[in-house]
């Protein structure tokens, strides 16, 4: 187990610069999730740390030691392929054990470790097959398997549920969770999904552009956003903003009263709730609503056209849908600075 | 929907007509390249004797005791192996690198690479002759042959390697990196044996040029590496052909690579058109 400390790395292919100056603390047996959107650096951040990336300024330590120069399997890191990378002319016994061969290992100590992976991951049974005759999950797994047999100080994982389907990434999402709490080694996970990373996580990383937004246990990250940023990409659906003008005359004043330029109200869709006309925060008609069974999402229009999203658990009956008044409790309503998107 | 019935009907028998017809011009000439090779040369001439006439053996014999056939074809099998080889040993780490670590130049390098067929080889005739024989004595030896044919058909080798080789999910090298396998590792445990087609097939379709190769082998060697090219050069008489010993000779010498294309046609015809259909 080890800890990863990356300090000012900086990422450039040729003229352009990637990552711009990243700074981040990983503990050890951390579970660490770097979520952001496509292109913000996040594969690339865990390819630097695995070695598959040249590190083009600032440095990566795993346990205390720089590893800029170090071979990628010498950092004591394994990792887990989005497509598997499985090979696929080896049987899943192979597979796992390739690793272990090249480090010339005593083949008993090789073949106790495959078993005991093949054990935890509930693949013994396929061990002599080929990837080929596996399902996407089973394969999934003995990408899994190959990196646990290493027996690493981190593991590294680039999106490893997103070519499974729904069931199955439900599933995998737990077993991944079972496994670090098994181990309890680092783990760095790479993700789109924030769903993934609000449950798996004990430090989510926000990455937008090469840089970090924000750093944060995932509840801190729902309750406190640093940004705008941040609070739209956590939480779904994603958090609604209202300018000042766009809230009801009852607003609270320094709500209602806030300079148009300079404020930005956000509330989440599940912290609005319907209310009387006397506390509303917002005024607003139904535009459509989507049932999805245990929750609609209302999408209301409010009354200077701004478009939010209501969660809750069913419409009110009766309710006047040409004119719904919301409100949400006080720690729930965020203020942002709307030039800089920044936490007021 | 009688139309579409008809044209299909009318389909069926057209293309299959047509697909023998070509197969058909294409093999006539080997057809009749054996088929003379079993006339003596005055009958091989005689219109009287274009079909019926008296077969003979009388052309093999002759070309394998008086001609030493067996020492053009060993030398045929010594060149085309090891330049095979050799393009083989130059060109799979080569495209392995092009393959999976590009730089801004490896598109340029792949088309300079093949801009060196655009060469016509007379233009080099001369300086290479004088070089070899004069200056480097190499003429007329295997090395000089074998490094020749090596060196005109590597672009190709690496050109179809590149090819095989970016199919191949570069995650699957990235996780032998990961595993601590060392870049000759890489090539003998990842990447050969899951290219493995396409590394057979471009060997075989080098060996087959190599064995083809006339314009070089004919003028860089006289007698000692001395190919079948050369031997059916040979038998090219200025006062006229000998059609009989010319057929036999030409026969003999096609006559292995046709046996190895037919028995590895599906490995070519995968190899050709691999990646096509994807």
């Amino acid at each position: 187990m080890a800890s990863v400390t990356i300090e000012q790395v900086i990422k450039r292919y040729g003229d352009t610069q990637v990552m711009h100056g990243v700074d981040l603390d990983i503990q050890d047996g951390e579970f660490v999730v770097f979520v952001g959107p496509s292109g913000c650096g996040k594969s690339t951040l865990l390819r630097m740390i695995a070695g598959l990336e040249d590190i083009s300024d600032g440095t990566i330590e795993i346990g205390g030691t720089v590893v800029n120069e170090v071979a990628p399997a010498k950092r004591g890191v394994a990792m887990v392929f989005q497509t598997y990378a499985l090979y696929p002319h080896m049987t899943v016994y192979n597979n796992m054990a390739f690793g272990l061969k090249q480090a010339k290992m005593d083949k008993a100590e090789i073949d106790k470790r495959v078993r005991a992976a093949g054990e935890i991951l509930h693949i013994t049974d396929y061990l002599e097959r080929t990837p080929k005759a596996l399902s996407g999950g089973q394969r999934q797994r003995v990408a899994i398997g190959r990196a646990i047999v290493r027996e690493p100080e981190v593991f590294l994982f680039d999106e490893p549920l997103s070519n499974l389907d729904a069931a199955l990434r439900v599933q995998t999402r737990l077993e991944i969770a079972r496994l670090h709490k098994r181990l309890g080694t680092t783990m760095i996970y790479v993700t789109h999904d924030q769903v993934e990373a609000m449950t798996l996580a004990d430090k989510i990383v926000v990455l937008r552009d090469g840089r970090v937004e924000q750093v944060g246990a995932p509840v801190d990250l729902y309750e406190r956003p640093k940004n705008t940023f941040v609070a739209q990409f956590i939480g779904s659906p994603k958090m609604n903003f209202f300018a000042p003008s766009a809230l009801a005359a009852t607003a609270p004043a320094d709500l209602r009263g806030g300079s148009e330029d300079a404020l930005l109200v956000g509330i989440r869709p599940e912290h609005l709730r319907v209310c009387e006309p006397s506390e509303a925060i917002v005024t607003a008609r139904l535009d459509l609503i989507e049932n999805l069974g245990e929750h609609v999402l209302a999408h209301m229009v409010a009354t200077d056209g701004t478009e939010f999203i209501a969660k809750m658990e069913t419409l009110p009956e009766g309710a006047d849908t040409s004119a719904m008044q919301f409100t949400a409790a006080p720690e729930r309503v965020h203020r942002f600075d709307k030039a800089s998107g920044l936490r007021q | 929907m009688a139309i579409v019935a008809q044209e299909s009907r009318l389909s069926r028998v057209l293309w299959p007509i047509l697909a023998w017809t070509i197969a058909i011009i294409f093999f006539f000439p080997i057809f009749w390249l054996v088929f003379t090779s079993f006339k003596t040369d005055a009958d091989a001439v005689k219109p009287e004797h274009l079909i019926f006439f008296t077969p003979t053996l009388e052309n093999y014999i002759n070309m394998t005791e008086n001609y030493d056939y067996w020492r053009f074809a060993i030398n045929s099998v010594i060149t085309s192996v090891f330049a095979t080889l050799f393009a083989l040993i130059v060109g799979v780490p080569c495209a392995y690198a092009m393959a999976f670590n590009p730089t801004r130049a490896t598109k340029d390098i792949l088309m300079w690479m093949l801009s060196t067929k655009m060469l016509p080889a007379a233009a080099v005739l001369y300086p290479m002759t004088f070089l070899t024989k004069n200056f480097l004595g190499i003429y007329d030896t295997h090395f000089l042959v074998i490094v020749v044919l090596c060196l005109i058909n590597l672009p190709i080798v690496i050109w179809m390697l590149f090819t095989y080789f970016k199919e191949i999910p570069k995650e699957i090298i990235e996780a032998g990196k990961m595993d601590g396998v060392s870049t000759w590792g890489e090539i003998k445990d990842i990447l050969i044996p899951l290219a493995w087609g396409g590394v057979a097939s471009t060997a075989l379709l080098c060996f087959i040029f190599c064995w083809n190769e006339a314009y070089w082998t004919v003028r860089l060697t006289t007698t000692e590496a001395a190919t079948l090219s050369k031997l059916i050069e040979g038998n090219r008489a200025p006062e006229g052909l000998f059609f009989g010993r010319l057929s036999a000779v030409s026969a003999a010498a096609v006559g292995p690579i046709v046996v190895l294309g037919w028995f590895c046609q599906k490995q070519l015809v995968q190899g050709l058109t691999f990646g096509a259909v994807k």
